[in-house]
């Protein structure tokens, strides 16, 4: 579980973060959303660590991420797998070797059983065939499937996912994240998805926060978002492909 | 506003040496790294440090044998002049300023890439100190590779002078290679050697600086790749003055 208590982050005037509460739970698909520039990448990037907030706690389990050593971070970071927006696979490793590496690094299994956990974790995001091929000989699915390969190569606790479904087609972000999904359920992970794809929304989120020019502006679960009288959440939620695609059939239906 | 600028730069750079003069956190890990480092900036420099010194040393010959046609220069001095230009200046100094345009930029490109492409972010997430992962297998490597391309540069840079003694006859070649045996003092090829160590630790650590601090897209990469060189190139001309001064005197 991750707890973020009135969290404020400017850059120079510029107020990104607004005093922002939410809880983020474990073994559930929590996912941030809102319109782009609306701060969500700040938050979470907040909530990673990668920026310092200005004020306010970020508590992983009861322990405060902000108030912690740079090392203290560090072994906190081997419990953490993060999902980026453009994959951030090495260019310089194999598929293989970029899943390997934080094993590599911070694992105490032997060298046959890394091997054996990197097979495993391809496995899993069904990579096994394109282990020997570079990132930029794949394509945009294999690279998300890749990185969350080398997320969960550690069994972490937290995951976090930035715009999992950017620059994916329909089909191919089902999949990514019908795969964060599965993955949240079978190692009981705390996921915080940042995302302003409904299709995501309706399909595995869990927890929603909603988000709008650095406030939060509505928390709650998938079955309450429909009911909900925020306006710009609405407008948010109405102004997405999926529910233009919606009211089209609608329209349809009644001029049948 | 300028100073400001300056002084925060220099003050980001301490910062970032001192996270990159740390431990490794696997030896076997950086080894490796170092080991493909040595490739990149090292091995793949031979080929351009041979064609320059081979004939620029060349060109430094007929340049001097052609400038000092007076009757009482004894014809061995062109040998003896070139060796020091050579040796002091042009295999150290000359061949680092053309080491920081190669390997500066292609430091600060591959760098300031796997910033924009939130690679160092995936990095520290897992927990990885990437300053000290990626930049100190560079710096150790160019350290110490640097002093093979430099001698390497003056033996070429010889051998492109007798090369033109041989084939045009300028200069005699017995005359050239009495010159270049002339009153040699060996600490000269150690002053080129210590200088150089110095240029290689600036070059691969600016450029370093200017690419772990990317911020933006390919255009600011492309920036951050021009400003390692010319900060480079300008930083190794101030310490080339200071570090005669204090070697040679």
């Amino acid at each position: 579980m991750i707890e973020a208590k009135h969290i404020i982050k400017s850059f120079g005037e510029r107020t990104v973060l607004n005093d922002i509460d939410a809880l983020f739970e474990a073994g559930k698909t929590n996912l941030i959303i809102g319109r782009s520039g609306s701060g969500k990448t700040v938050l979470l990037k907040n909530l990673v660590g990668l920026y310092r907030p200005d004020s306010g706690e970020i508590l992983y389990n009861g322990r405060d991420i902000t108030k912690m050593r740079i090392n203290e971070v560090k072994t906190l970071r081997r419990e953490v797998g993060m999902l980026f927006q453009g994959s951030a696979l090495f260019d310089s490793m194999t598929v293989f070797e970029n899943v390997f590496f934080p094993l590599e690094m911070f694992s105490d299994l032997t060298r046959k059983e890394k091997i054996k956990r990197t097979e495993f974790c391809l496995e899993r995001v069904q990579l096994k065939d394109a282990g020997h091929r570079y990132p930029s000989e794949i394509s945009g699915g294999m690279m998300k499937r890749a990185a969350i390969a080398r997320a969960i190569a550690l069994n972490p606790k937290y995951l976090f996912c930035d715009e999992p479904n950017s620059g994916l087609d329909p089909q191919t972000s089902i999949v990514i994240d019908d795969l964060i999904h599965d993955i949240t359920l079978e190692y009981n992970m705390t996921t915080v998805i940042n995302t302003h794809d409904m299709n995501s929304v309706m399909n595995i989120g869990d927890k929603i926060i909603f988000i709008s020019q650095g406030k939060k502006e509505w928390e709650g679960i998938k079955d309450d978002l429909m009911q909900s009288e925020n306006q710009e959440l609405n407008d948010f939620i109405f102004a997405s492909d999926l529910f233009k695609k919606v009211k089209r059939a609608e329209a349809l239906n009644l001029l049948k | 506003m300028v100073l400001a600028n300056f002084f925060e730069d220099v003050g980001k750079y301490v910062l970032l040496m001192k996270k990159v003069l740390s431990f490794p956190q696997k030896w076997s890990t950086a080894f490796r790294q170092y080991i493909n480092e040595v490739q990149k900036l090292g091995f793949d420099s031979i080929g351009i440090v041979i064609i320059i010194s081979f004939f620029i040393g060349a060109v430094i010959v007929v340049q001097i044998a052609l400038n000092m046609d007076n009757g009482f220069l004894p014809r061995y001095t062109v040998g003896f002049v070139s060796r020091e230009i050579i040796v002091l200046e042009f295999s150290s100094s000359i061949m680092s300023l053309i080491l920081a345009g190669k390997v500066g930029s292609n430091i600060a490109s591959e760098i300031g890439t796997m910033r924009v492409t939130e690679q160092i972010d995936a990095l520290e997430i897992m927990g990885v100190n990437s300053a000290n992962y990626l930049i100190l297998p560079k710096i150790v490597a160019l350290m110490t590779f640097i002093p093979i391309l430099v001698v390497l540069s003056m033996v070429l840079g010889l051998l492109g002078g007798y090369f033109v003694c041989h084939f045009t006859h300028i200069v005699p070649v017995a005359d050239f290679e009495y010159g270049i045996q002339s009153f040699f003092k060996p600490f000269y090829v150690w002053y080129s050697i210590i200088k150089s160590i110095c240029f290689g630790a600036i070059i691969s650590s600016v450029s370093a600086f200017f690419g772990y601090y990317v911020e933006g897209g390919s255009l600011e990469v492309g920036k951050a790749s021009t400003n390692a060189v010319v900060i480079s190139s300008v930083l190794i001309l101030i310490s080339d003055l200071v570090l005669t001064n204090l070697m040679m005197q």
